[in-house]
C-alpha cells in the first residue's frame, strides 16, 4: 500500500520507553514464570483467543561483546544462524519455515541477540516449528561461503549507508556517546573483514548457553505445552558462563559535529547517555520525556519545532532504556539553510524544559496518557510478547507492567525538574548535525565547526 | 506499512477470509446512514481496545494538476482546529484518554484514525464528524504547515535515491493516468500552493457520502449503530463532483528513465502493466499474478533470491510485486541493486531470464503449495492486530472491494493452477508494456552545493 502518512517517524525503539503501562483499573497480563531444566528462565502468557502461538528466545549476545576489531560479530552470528544448521541447509531451512506458514525474525542490538516465530498453534505445524528453531538455535554450521557471500552484501550495505546523512549521524552520534565503551562500536568494512568462520562458532559456543536463554513465550498452549517447548528449544544448548555486563559510560563532553552532505536537510542529533533499564530516575525521566518530546504530537518539541515553526517533519525525542545507561536522543530533520535555526529551537527547549520541568498541566496530561493508554499497548499477542520478552531478558519483576501505573502516578514536577537536572546536562551534550549541504549558500558551506569528521567512524 | 513505495510483494489475497471457521454471527456488520455513510464494525473483544478510522473516497488521483499534493496537505490541514475546537486541541484529547491518533494519503483515498479505550469511542465519533464539516483553514496556519509537508518530502523522497526511482517509474509508466503523480506532490506544486486550494479541496469531497467508517474492537455493534448515527447522522449529503480519470491508453513501446543522485549502488525497477482485480468471483487471472510475485519473491528462499542473491551472487537485493487492488491500473514490479562490480544491465537480464524461466517450464507443485500455506497463515496472523483488521476493512472499500469478498479473495488464490500462473507469465510481460528506471549513483564528492534535488527533470 503506497501512502504518505502526516506524522512522525520515531525510531523503533523509541516506543520501547513508553509501551508497558497499566492502569489501576486493568491488571496486566497473567505472566507465568519458571526456570526450565535446562537453566533457561521462561515467561509465558496463555491467550486462547487466536490459533497461534509466539516465542521469542533471547540470550545475552548482544553487539556490545564483539571485539573492537570485529565489530558486526553479534549481528553476523545470529544472522547467520539459519544459513544452515544440524544437516539443513540454508535452502532446507528457508523452504521449511514457509511451508509450515512460519515466520522467523530476529536481530542483535547492544545487550541482547534473539529469535523470534510466529507459528499456526495446531500441533503438527507448531511443533515442526519449534524443532526447526531449535536446531538453528543449538547446531549452526555457518558454512564459510555464506559468510563470504553474507560479508559481501554487509559491505555493500554498509557502504550505501555510509552515502546517506542519516546514517552518518547516527554513526557520529554513536560513536561519540560511547567513546571507549562497548555501546560505541560501529562496524566498518574493515572489522566486516577480520570476522572469521571460527569467530562465529566462538561466539555462538560462549553466548547462545542454555542457562543464559530467555524464553518468552505467548498464546494458544497450556502450560505443560510451554514447558516442553522451552526445554525443547534449549536442551542442545551448552551450559555457559555469564560475561560480565557492560560498564556504565563515562560522561560525554558538549562537542558538535558537522559531517558535509549534499542532502536538502541537515540530519540533527542531540543526546548523550541516557538511563538504564533498572534505574532509580527510570519514571521520573520516562514521564518527563513524554512531555519533552515523547508524546507525539502534543510534546513540546513538535509544538515548538514543528506546529510553530514549520521546522520540521519528524521531531522527537526519546531515551532508550538498556542494560547500562543507553541513549537520550532528540532527533529531526530540516533543511540545510535553517538548520541553525532549528538547532537553537532544540536547544532553547530542552534547556528551559531542563530549568523549569513540566508544568502541572503537561504533567497530568503525559499520565493521562500513560495510564490510560495501558490496554492499548497490551493489546495484541505480538504486543504482549515484546513486553514479556523485555521483562524475561533483563529479569524485571513479573509485576513490573500491573506497578507501571502507581509509579506513573507518583511522579511530580518537582522529581522530574530534579532528576532532569541531575542527569541531562548542558556540558555533556553531543550535537550532530550531517548534510543539508544541497540547500546552503554557497559561502555557508565553509561555517567554522568544533569538529569535523568524514563519517567513517 | 505507511512508509514510503517499497517494492515487495503486496498480495491482497493474502489478506483475505479467515482459515478458522468464523462464528455464526455476520461479523463484520455493515449498515449505511440515510445520508449515504457507510459503516462497518468489526467486534474482536479480546482486549479494551477500539480502532475508529474514518476514510474518504478521494485521493492524490482525484487531484487537478497543477495542485499535485493537495489530498494530502488538507489532511495534514485537518488537524489545525474548527470552530470549537482550537489547533492541536484534537490530538490533546485524542492523548488524554490514553489514545493514539493520526492519518494517511494514498493514491486512491484519505483516511484519519485513532486508537482509544471503548469508552471514549463516541467522543471520537464527535470529533470526527466535527472536522468533517466544520474545519477553520486560516492561512497562518496553512503556510506553517506547507513548510512540515516540504520536509517531509525532503525527508521521504528528495534525499532518498531509491524513493526518486520509484517516483520516476510511476512518471514514466503513467501517462494519461493521475497515478502518474506523486501521492506527496511535485515540490513545484507545493511551492505554488494557495490555502484557497486546500479549502476547495475539503469542500469538493469532505461529505457523509464520500466517506465510510471502520470500526474494530471491543464494541457493540449496535451500540457502534447508534453512535454513529448521533454523530454522523445529522450531517447533510452533498453532491460530489464529476469525476473525470483519464484512463491510461494503451502502451505502445518500452519506456526508460533514469536518477542521478548520490549513493553507492545503483539500483533497477521494471514495471509492466497488467490487469487489476474487477470482479472477485469471477476473474482469474490477478489471482494468478499474484501467485507469481509470490514465487519469485514471496519468502526467504524464493527464486529471485535464492538464484541471484545467493547462487549467482550477482544482485545485494532483488523483490518482486503486484499492487493487483486500487481504483486505478496495476503495475507488476521486479527491482534490485547488483552486488558491487555488477551492472544494472546484468541484473535487468538476470530478472528477465527468471520470468523466461516460468514462461518455459511453469511453477513446481511444491511452490504453488508453499505459496497457499503463507497465505492462509497469514490471514490467521492478520487477526492479531485491530489496526490491521481495520486497515484491511478501510482498504478494500477504497479499492471497490468489500470485506464481503475477504472469503473470495482467498478462494481465488487458492483455486490457482500451476498452467495459470504460467498462461500469466506468458501473455503480461512483453517489453511493449515495460517501464525501467534506473538510479546512476554519484559520488558523494563531485556533487555541487545547491544542485537541484528536485524530483529531476520535470
Amino acid at each position: 500500500m503506497r501512502a504518505s502518512i502526516r506524522p512522525l517517524i520515531i525510531p523503533a525503539l523509541a516506543l520501547a520507553c513508553f509501551l508497558g503501562l497499566a492502569s489501576p483499573a486493568l491488571a496486566g497480563p497473567q505472566i507465568q514464570h519458571w526456570v526450565a531444566p535446562t537453566g533457561a528462565r521462561v515467561h509465558f502468557v496463555e491467550s486462547r483467543a487466536l490459533p497461534l502461538v509466539d516465542i521469542q528466545v533471547s540470550f545475552a549476545a548482544g553487539t556490545a561483546l564483539d571485539p573492537a576489531d570485529k565489530a558486526g560479530l553479534a549481528s553476523m552470528t545470529q544472522a547467520l544462524l539459519d544459513a544452515g544448521a544440524g544437516n539443513l541447509d540454508e535452502q532446507t531451512i528457508a523452504d521449511r519455515k514457509a511451508d509450515l506458514g512460519a515466520q522467523v525474525r530476529g536481530g542483535a542490538d547492544n545487550d541482547r541477540a534473539s529469535l523470534a516465530l510466529r507459528s499456526l498453534s495446531s500441533p503438527v505445524e507448531l511443533d515442526a516449528a519449534v524443532e526447526l528453531v531449535a536446531t538453528v538455535l543449538a547446531r549452526p554450521t555457518f558454512p564459510a561461503e555464506i559468510l563470504e557471500r553474507e560479508r559481501a552484501r554487509a559491505i555493500a550495505g554498509l557502504r550505501e549507508a555510509l552515502t546517506k546523512p542519516g546514517s552518518l549521524a547516527s554513526r557520529q552520534f554513536n560513536a561519540a556517546l560511547y567513546a571507549g565503551h562497548p555501546y560505541g562500536n560501529n562496524s566498518s568494512p574493515e572489522s566486516l573483514a577480520a570476522i572469521s568462520r571460527e569467530d562465529l562458532a566462538d561466539f555462538h559456543r560462549r553466548y547462545y548457553g542454555a542457562n543464559r536463554a530467555a524464553v518468552a513465550i505467548v498464546g494458544d498452549i497450556d502450560r505443560a505445552t510451554a514447558e516442553r517447548i522451552a526445554v525443547r528449544l534449549t536442551e542442545a544448548l551448552p551450559q555457559t558462563t555469564a560475561a560480565s555486563p557492560p560498564p556504565s559510560p563515562t560522561p560525554t563532553r558538549a562537542q558538535t559535529f558537522r559531517i558535509p552532505h549534499p542532502s536538502a536537510q541537515a540530519h540533527i542529533l542531540v543526546g548523550q547517555p541516557g538511563m538504564a533499564r533498572e534505574d532509580a530516575d527510570y519514571f521520573a525521566l520516562l514521564v518527563g520525556n513524554h512531555v519533552l518530546g515523547g508524546g507525539g504530537f502534543v510534546s513540546r518539541l513538535t509544538r515548538e519545532v514543528r506546529e510553530q515553526r514549520g521546522f520540521a517533519y519528524s521531531i522527537y525525542s526519546f531515551l532508550s532504556p538498556q542494560q547500562v545507561a543507553g541513549p537520550f536522543q532528540i532527533g529531526l530533520q530540516t533543511r540545510g539553510s535553517q538548520a541553525d535555526d532549528a538547532l537553537s529551537v532544540v536547544r532553547q527547549t530542552l534547556d528551559t524544559f531542563i530549568a523549569e520541568g513540566p508544568t502541572a498541566d503537561e504533567l497530568q496530561a503525559a499520565k493521562d496518557n500513560l495510564i490510560n493508554g495501558f490496554g492499548l499497548r497490551l493489546d495484541s499477542n505480538a504486543k504482549l510478547l515484546d513486553h514479556v520478552a523485555m521483562i524475561g531478558f533483563y529479569g524485571l519483576a513479573l509485576d513490573w507492567l500491573d506497578t507501571y501505573p502507581a509509579h506513573v502516578e507518583k511522579v511530580t514536577v518537582a522529581a522530574v525538574r530534579d532528576a532532569w537536572q541531575r542527569r541531562i546536562r548542558p556540558d555533556q551534550l553531543i550535537t550532530v548535525i550531517a548534510g543539508g549541504d544541497g540547500d546552503r549558500a554557497p559561502d555557508a558551506a565553509a561555517t567554522p565547526s568544533a569538529a569535523i569528521t568524514d563519517g567513517a567512524n | 506499512m505507511f512508509r514510503s513505495p517499497r517494492l515487495r510483494s503486496v498480495l491482497l489475497g493474502i489478506a483475505a477470509a479467515t482459515l478458522a471457521a468464523s462464528p455464526a454471527l455476520a461479523n463484520p456488520f455493515e449498515t449505511t446512514l440515510a445520508n449515504g455513510m457507510k459503516l462497518i464494525v468489526k467486534e474482536d473483544r479480546r482486549a479494551p481496545s477500539v480502532v475508529h478510522m474514518v476514510w474518504y473516497n478521494a485521493g492524490a488521483m482525484d487531484e487537478p494538476d497543477g495542485v499535485s499534493g493537495v489530498a494530502h496537505v488538507l489532511e495534514h490541514m485537518m488537524f489545525k482546529g474548527t470552530r470549537e475546537v482550537g489547533p492541536g486541541e484534537f490530538n490533546k484529547r485524542v492523548a488524554a484518554v490514553g489514545g493514539r491518533d493520526n492519518a494517511f494519503t494514498g493514491k486512491d483515498y484519505t483516511a484519519y484514525f485513532q486508537q482509544v479505550p471503548p469508552a471514549h469511542l463516541p467522543a471520537m465519533m464527535a470529533l470526527e464528524a466535527d472536522r468533517m464539516q466544520n474545519l477553520v483553514l486560516t492561512d497562518d496556519e496553512f503556510a506553517r504547515e506547507l513548510e512540515v509537508v516540504k520536509e517531509e518530502r525532503r525527508l521521504r523522497t528528495d534525499d532518498q535515491p531509491r524513493a526518486l526511482v520509484y517516483e520516476q517509474l510511476m512518471a514514466t509508466a503513467f501517462q494519461a493516468h493521475p497515478y502518474r503523480r506523486p501521492v506527496i506532490g511535485w515540490m513545484p506544486d507545493l511551492e505554488a500552493m494557495q490555502p484557497e486550494d486546500a479549502r476547495e479541496w475539503y469542500r469538493r469531497w469532505y461529505a457523509p457520502n464520500n466517506a465510510w467508517l471502520v470500526v474494530v474492537g471491543d464494541v457493540d455493534h449496535q451500540q457502534v449503530f447508534r453512535d454513529a448515527e448521533q454523530h454522523y447522522g445529522a450531517i447533510p449529503a452533498r453532491a460530489l463532483p464529476e469525476r473525470r480519470i483519464s484512463p491510461e491508453p494503451a502502451q505502445r513501446g518500452p519506456r526508460s528513465s533514469e536518477v542521478r543522485a548520490p549513493a553507492e549502488l545503483p539500483y533497477l525497477a521494471m514495471a509492466w502493466q497488467v490487469p487489476t482485480l474487477r470482479d472477485p468471483a469471477n476473474e482469474r487471472e490477478p489471482y494468478a499474478l499474484q501467485v507469481l510475485a509470490a514465487v519469485l519473491d514471496g519468502y526467504d528462499g524464493a527464486r529471485l533470491t535464492r538464484r541471484l542473491v545467493r547462487d549467482e551472487q550477482l544482485a545485494v537485493s532483488v523483490g518482486a510485486g503486484y499492487d493487483g487492488s486500487g481504483r486505478g491500473p496495476s503495475l507488476f514490479y521486479l527491482d534490485g541493486v547488483p552486488a558491487p562490480g555488477r551492472t544494472v544491465d546484468e541484473l535487468q537480464a538476470a530478472l528477465r531470464a527468471e520470468l523466461q524461466r516460468v514462461r518455459d517450464h511453469g511453477i513446481s507443485a511444491e511452490e504453488l503449495a508453499r505459496v497457499k500455506t503463507q497465505a492462509i497463515a497469514s490471514r490467521v496472523y492478520k487477526r492479531d492486530s485491530l489496526m490491521g483488521q481495520a486497515m484491511e476493512i478501510g482498504y478494500l472499500e477504497s479499492a471497490g472491494l468489500s470485506w464481503r469478498d475477504e472469503d473470495r479473495l482467498l478462494e481465488g488464490l487458492r483455486a490457482v493452477t500451476a498452467d495459470e500462473v504460467q498462461a500469466v507469465a506468458r501473455r503480461y510481460f512483453d517489453d511493449a508494456s515495460l517501464s525501467i528506471a534506473r538510479l546512476d549513483p554519484q559520488p558523494l564528492g563531485e556533487q555541487r552545493p545547491r544542485s537541484p534535488f528536485a524530483p529531476a527533470r520535470h
